[in-house]
């Protein structure tokens, strides 16, 4: 998905994800680059999280967390405020990623800055940080690898760990001596990583304002952190002479101590490491140590309407490990691009519509991106429970066509069978008329046992698979005849299978 | 003891096989079996579909018919699933306390089939002969919101003459979901064709599970390709004995 495409943070309308996964499922390097890729990583993961006996009570732990910070998330923001201050910090409260964008190209105004380096931030992605920059006319260097691949390719993330998981490594040797004008390269991890320092290195000797994401922000001591793997982040969050983070509200964690409890989920869910490489902390600012001016924005962005919905605001608890696009057999299949979202995978599907507001054609459909296979609930380090919460959504959306989508919503073609089904099967006698009248109706299209086509929507169905008629009596109609004929109970031979 | 069945609108009207063969195996193992008439469907398409407000009607019918019965037992993990898992979630968005209240009080009691065998009769062994050679889909609603574990597979063990072979990949989804197949039908066919290639990858000749809505859907891929490999619920292996072969 290149850059210009538009996603459900961008405004504007964007393709349903239907439609969308039918390009990329039909892209058979994008298969087997993901199939390969989320394989070894959810293997790896299983390993990582086998060995810890006491897993079960730290994902308890982690939600309990989560859900008591977002409970008196007010409070503890306001702390958050006082001890970034206090430490020598500036706060910014943003409503949304417009205000958010306006602050941090400000920041970078005032000193100056006609290019910044970032450390991979999702936030930013949301916003749209680095394409209001340009406007502005600064320029925005990502300095994670994965990140940097998909900018020097014009293109977005397709995960949320690993922005680059479509390519693999002989594409990104192209990419390379394409656009970094390096001549000898081979596809070797080491060298090219090697390219990428090289470029890179310029940049944060050069840069004047790093910005930065946030994985957790301590309310008692304002300590923000950034967890990453290449130290590209460290360098981004020590070298410039200021430091602006964007972090949405909901990142905060109340003490020191809870890092305890997420230092153990994060890794393990994520890369399947023990211990993370790169864990970077600041409070504030240190005199002649680093940054001597950080600036924390805090991002607003639809958060508070999630927490308003009391299903869909565990949501909030999400650490952004990414072990359920890891696990999601749709995922897998369809890549991340197909959610036209920053927030791709069972989380995206979640996340996306409610973030941006029910009621956008684009976004409805993510919640339906799945077959409630529950994969991705029984990985997450804080047990956020998306088959439940995608259940939800989907009813959100429908009652959200039917109540405000006037005369169009209620003549949509499923909402009318749904509604007749529902009529039908709340009363017996009508549900036993629909069983006979399927049986009938459905003769011209049974053929030598099997329905090769349905008609409309359902052809859906019957373009891989057939389906089988229906038989000649169901099974009421067996018991009422067994019955009929005097025998309620004990074993009979001749009927079953 | 005496329990209700719960055929689900899927078995009754597609798979009556299937329920006949419950029926079978429960009266085998001395279990008096009620079918109240007034049921139809648990509303689990509607309410997963979105349309939860009518679903409400159908939670409301299953719980009247079915509460005053010791134990519920269906053929199927995915309704059970809806029962047990979602119908909380219905009767709050209903703001009905006293349903609420009635689901509370009987969804533990709601079972789907092999763990009502294994679990709660604690039977492993149902007398059941079948000569073929057998993979398992575990179906994730069973393995996932029920948690059945290996019950299913205990009782295929204790099955004479079965050459059962374990299926790759087993916990992965077959890419069913209900309507997701029609709506999402191209990722669907993704996931079944992967499924497919584990089933032929074990050379059985019968696919079982414990639910029919993820067989007619393997079944229905498998048909299709003439892959030579037939569906089998697993009540219909259950309720096959040596004395049926025999002429």
């Amino acid at each position: 998905m290149t850059i210009e495409a538009p996603d459900a943070f961008s405004g504007g309308k964007t393709p349903h994800f239907e439609e969308s996964a039918r390009e990329s499922l039909a892209d058979s390097q994008l298969r087997r680059n993901l199939g390969k890729a989320t394989q070894t990583i959810r293997n790896k993961r299983a390993v990582a999280v086998e060995e810890m006996p006491d897993w079960e009570q730290l994902r308890e732990a982690g939600r309990a967390l989560k859900s008591r910070t977002l409970r008196h998330l007010d409070e503890y923001l306001l702390q958050l405020e006082e001890s970034v201050k206090q430490a020598g910090g500036q706060v910014h409260w943003a409503r949304d990623g417009e205000e958010a964008n306006r602050i941090i190209a400000g920041i970078a105004k005032s000193h100056d800055a006609g290019e910044v380096v970032k450390v991979k931030s999702i936030a930013t992605d949301e916003t749209k940080l680095n394409e209001y920059l340009k406007r502005e006319g600064i320029e925005a260097f990502e300095t994670d690898l994965a990140e940097l691949i998909i900018q020097l390719a014009g293109e977005t993330s397709s995960h949320i760990l690993v922005p680059a998981i479509h390519k693999n490594r002989s594409e990104i040797r192209e990419l390379f001596m394409q656009k970094l004008g390096v001549e000898d390269l081979s596809d070797d991890p080491p060298d090219l990583t090697n390219a990428a320092r090289l470029y890179l290195r310029e940049k944060f000797l050069k840069a004047k304002v790093g910005i930065s994401g946030a994985n957790f922000a301590v309310a008692e001591t304002g300590t923000v952190c950034v967890v990453e793997s290449e130290g590209n982040g460290r360098m981004c969050t020590t070298l410039p002479p200021v430091l602006v983070t964007l972090m949405g509200i909901e990142k905060i964690i109340p003490a020191w101590q809870d890092y305890e409890v997420f230092m153990q989920l994060l890794p393990r869910s994520s890369t399947a490491e023990r211990m993370n490489p790169y864990t970077t902390f600041w409070t504030g600012v240190s005199e002649g140590d680093g940054p001597q001016e950080f600036h924390l924005v805090l991002l607003d962005n639809g958060r508070t309407e999630v927490l308003d919905d009391e299903i869909g605001r565990q949501t909030l608890n999400c650490i952004r490990c990414s072990a359920c696009l890891n696990v999601c057999p749709v995922y897998e299949r369809t890549g991340g691009h197909a959610y036209n979202s920053v927030y791709p995978g069972p989380i995206g599907a979640i996340l996306t519509p409610q973030l941006v507001g029910i009621g956008k054609s684009g976004s409805d459909s993510l919640p339906y991106a799945s077959s409630l296979c529950g994969a991705c609930y029984e990985v997450c380090p804080v047990k956020i429970n998306i088959p439940e919460v995608l259940i939800h959504l989907r009813g959100r959306v429908v009652r959200h066509k039917q109540d405000e989508g006037g005369l169009r919503g209620k003549l949509d073609p499923e909402n009318v069978a749904m509604r007749a089904m529902a009529k039908t099967f709340s009363e017996p006698r009508l549900y036993e008329g629909a069983q006979k009248a399927a049986r009938i109706g459905q003769w011209p299209l049974a053929r030598s046992g099997a329905i090769h086509r349905l008609p409309g929507r359902l052809a859906g169905w019957t373009d891989a698979r057939d389906l089988k008629p229906i038989p000649e009596q169901t099974f009421r109609e067996w018991w009422r005849s067994r019955n009929g004929s005097g025998t309620h109970s004990g074993t009979r031979s001749g009927e079953g299978s | 003891m005496r329990i209700a069945l719960f055929i689900t609108c899927f078995n009754d009207t597609l798979f009556p096989e299937t329920g006949r063969a419950t029926v079978e195996v429960l009266e085998r193992l001395g279990v008096e079996v009620d079918f109240p008439l007034e049921q139809t469907c648990c509303g689990q398409m509607h309410f997963n579909t979105g349309y939860q407000r009518e679903a409400i009607p159908l939670v409301r019918r299953f719980v009247e018919v079915f509460k005053n019965y010791e134990a519920v037992v269906a053929p199927s993990g995915s309704c059970v699933g809806m029962v047990r898992e979602l119908y909380p979630m219905a009767a709050d968005l209903a703001n009905d306390k006293r349903l609420a209240a009635d689901v509370e009080e009987l969804s533990p009691r709601v079972f789907e089939l092999s763990e009502f065998l294994v679990k709660k009769l604690g039977v492993t062994d149902v007398g059941a002969y079948y000569p073929h050679r057998v993979t398992y889909h575990p179906t994730c609603h069973s393995l996932r919101m029920l948690k059945v574990g290996d019950a299913p597979l205990k009782l295929l063990e204790a099955v004479r003459g079965i050459d059962f072979v374990e299926l790759p990949e087993a916990r992965e989804c077959c890419g069913f979901g209900g309507t997701f197949a029609v709506k999402n039908a191209d990722t669907s066919i993704a996931m079944l064709g992967d499924k497919l290639r584990h089933v032929l990858e074990t050379e059985a000749e019968v696919c079982a599970a414990g639910d029919n809505s993820c067989l007619m859907h393997i079944g229905g891929g498998l048909k299709r390709q003439r892959a030579g490999v037939r569906t089998v619920h697993l009540a219909e292996i259950l309720a096959t004995t040596e004395e049926k072969i025999k002429p």
